[in-house]
């Protein structure tokens, strides 16, 4: 376990800014003809010891800002920070090297047969990043061994398993042990949920908590379950076309949504009574091409509330307090909208 | 609305279901195995009704619709009775299959980007099936195509028909797919989980547009799901399918609020939802039988914390505690048929 450095006070991971775009390549020579803004200028933090929930739509940007957490990709501009130190600049230099940051941060992904190697027992995948690390095959076995048993597999009857010899929730326990062989302080979890069964996911969803409070973990949990993500995270970011719309504690954004999206969001969930059935969708259309986002705010496209100010000012971060922020106009005293101000604190 | 919803005269409400499956059996065989995937499915369907199959992974509730339109591949071996629209599905040859696969019964998919044919347009697409079925002119055809595409919601629809799948978002292309299955008025939609790969604000106009649709057509739709929300909100009933064989059945009010099997009480516990915090989630321990070999008695019984000797030794009959719901579980009161 790495020792904690900056004190509890300060944030685990700080991104500010972060931004990356993905060309598209074609025409005659193959140059750039257009450019997905994938990730377009998101700035967060993750608290130590809490559960962050990334939602949004696909194309949204969360699990490229994932990818962007771990340096699967790499920022084309942004700062991360880890724990007070720059990541990816030399320990000399008062930063973190990435090889470093990697052991600290570890990832779990969807598709949990995809991110294992077919030709390893499971024992081997989940003991082959501490001996790249360092420690020695036995005690790497070992810890394997033990991990397999925290996730709940026993290591007796699955250690020299392959990954097709398991179920889907079996693969994904094994995905976690494996991100946990390291002891990482942050883990991000890309939809780890998303691809199993209603009574297996519930399992994972406990499991996760356990290992949390055993391990002392911090999660970015991303997932387009809303119903998942209010269930496991403490803080929650909603995104929408590669910006941040709207960012605050839980129950803040379940309870009392501010921005447009958000609400529309939540009201899309379907309802297990059928006495609650609605009958109009609360939105239209699908979310826009990331290609060519609208002028102004991104949303304005979709949004009920839209005005002509939406189309020329960028909203900014409005503060409403607690540490609740929205990127809406309305929400912004004095921006020009007519029902400005209405949502500030 | 528009003439595209008007019935043929010809087609009257009667008491007879548009759906009668009967002791439905579904085996897998190739040379190393054979996979029981459904064994014993009783199910009616009355014209204009919706049902959902609400299953996990494995649980036979896409095979079970697949069978309806004897759309399984040779390894399957399908027996017991399957009728729809009072005609014995399994009695028909290639011609009469023709026919009745997108005359009388369409289905849609999960993945539209595979279910639509990427080298022709939209309009192509439709147009294609009308005139297959009605035999009526490319122009009557290509008109009733615009008209469905309107039907089904999609903005610009004249632009649209020239429009190839890659070129249609997500929504859209499940949209145009909903247009393929409508072309020649089915009276029973199948949909094999179609919104589960839409965005949340996407899947939920879907399915009110598939509500609309049905009840201005008349249509009886099944409709296959994992997503207890998504049944909660397009369901007239519910069949919960386990190991092959529907376990529960009932109106869906009644089902969401006290399931009477324990199978869906435990997949309701487990079903995350607003005010569980905090709080631990009731699992269900342990995970579905293999189906390789049949399961002797209840499916459900190595799983079930309410299980007892007597449950591993017989297959539960369905018992009927109250008129309309049925439950395969030995601690459900009332007469087993």
């Amino acid at each position: 376990m790495s020792e904690d450095r900056g004190g509890p006070a300060q944030p685990l991971l700080v991104l500010r800014g972060l931004k990356k775009h993905f060309p598209i390549r074609g025409g005659m020579f193959g140059g750039s003809i257009a450019t997905v803004r994938a990730v377009d200028g998101v700035t967060f933090q993750v608290r130590k010891g809490e559960t962050l929930g990334i939602v949004g739509e696909s194309g949204c940007g969360k699990s490229t800002t994932a990818r962007l957490l771990m340096r699967l990709l790499n920022p084309d501009a942004g700062e991360t920070v880890f724990d007070g130190e720059p990541v990816g600049v030399d320990a000399q230099a008062g930063g973190i090297a990435l090889k470093e940051y990697r052991r600290q941060v570890q990832m779990v992904f969807q598709d949990s047969y995809a991110s294992l190697n077919p030709r390893l027992p499971i024992e081997d995948s989940i003991a082959f990043a501490p001996k790249v690390h360092g420690v020695p095959a036995r005690e790497a076995q070992e810890r394997a061994r033990e991990l397999l048993a925290a996730v709940g597999l026993s290591p007796a009857q699955f250690a020299r398993r392959y990954p097709h010899e398991l179920s889907g929730g079996q693969r994904q326990r094994v995905n976690i042990a494996r991100a946990l062989a390291l002891y990482p302080r942050l883990v991000i979890l890309d939809e780890p949920v998303s691809a199993l069964d209603k009574s297996v996911e519930a399992q994972v969803l406990n499991l996760l908590m356990d290992l949390k409070e055993k391990f002392g973990l911090t999660y970015v949990f991303i997932s387009h379950d809303l119903n998942v993500v209010q269930y496991i995270s403490d803080r929650v970011l909603v995104m929408y076309l590669g910006i941040v719309a709207e960012q605050g504690p839980v129950d803040a954004i379940y309870e009392r949504p501010a921005h447009p999206y958000t609400r529309a969001l939540l009201a899309s969930r379907p309802s297990m009574d059928p006495a609650k059935r609605r009958t109009e969708p609360p939105l239209a259309g699908d979310p826009p091409n990331p290609v060519n986002p609208p002028s102004g705010c991104r949303f304005r496209t979709r949004c009920p509330f839209a005005e002509d100010v939406c189309a020329t000012q960028v909203p900014p971060a409005a503060d409403l307090g607690g540490g609740h922020e929205a990127a809406c106009l309305m929400a912004v005293p004095g921006s020009g909208h007519s029902q400005a101000g209405r949502l500030a604190a | 609305m528009s003439e595209v919803l008007e019935r043929p005269a010809t087609a009257t409400t009667t008491a007879v279901p548009l759906v009668r499956l009967r002791d439905l059996h579904v085996r897998f065989v190739t040379r190393d195995r054979t996979v029981h995937a459904v064994n014993g499915v009783d199910m009616d369907l009355a014209p204009g009704e919706v049902l959902c199959i609400l299953g996990e992974s494995g649980s036979g509730k896409s095979v079970t619709l697949r069978a309806l339109m004897r759309l399984l591949p040779r390894t399957a071996k399908v027996e017991g009775g399957i009728e729809v629209a009072g005609r014995d599905v399994q009695a028909m040859n290639e011609s009469q299959l023709a026919d009745f696969r997108g005359g009388d019964v369409a289905m849609i998919f999960q993945e539209p980007m595979t279910a639509l044919d990427p080298v022709f347009t939209i309009g192509r697409q439709i147009s294609e099936t009308v005139q297959r079925h009605e035999r009526v002119s490319r122009t009557a055809a290509e008109a009733r195509a615009l008209e469905l595409l309107e039907l089904v919601q999609i903005p610009s629809a004249k632009r649209r028909l020239a429009a190839y799948p890659h070129e249609l978002s997500g929504g859209l292309r499940q949209r145009a797919m909903i247009a393929v299955a409508l072309a020649c008025r089915p009276k029973l939609l199948l949909a094999d989980e179609p919104t589960t790969a839409l965005d949340a604000t996407v899947q939920i106009q879907v399915l009110l547009l598939l509500r609309q649709l049905q009840e201005q057509m008349g249509m009886g739709v099944i409709f296959v799901t994992h997503d207890l929300g998504v049944a909660g909100e397009i369901a007239d009933r519910v069949a919960v399918m386990y190991a092959g064989k529907v376990v529960e059945e009932g109106p869906v009010g009644a089902m969401m609020a006290a399931p009477l099997h324990p199978y869906p009480r435990g997949l309701l516990g487990a079903t995350v939802h607003a005010g569980l915090r905090g709080k631990r989630l009731t699992t269900i321990p342990g995970a579905p039988p293999s189906l390789e070999t049949l399961p002797v008695g209840c499916a459900f019984a190595p799983r079930c914390t309410e299980a007892e000797p007597a449950c591993s030794t017989a297959d539960p009959a369905p018992r009927r505690p109250v008129p309309d719901r049925m439950a395969r579980c030995i601690k459900v009161p009332g007469a087993s048929d």
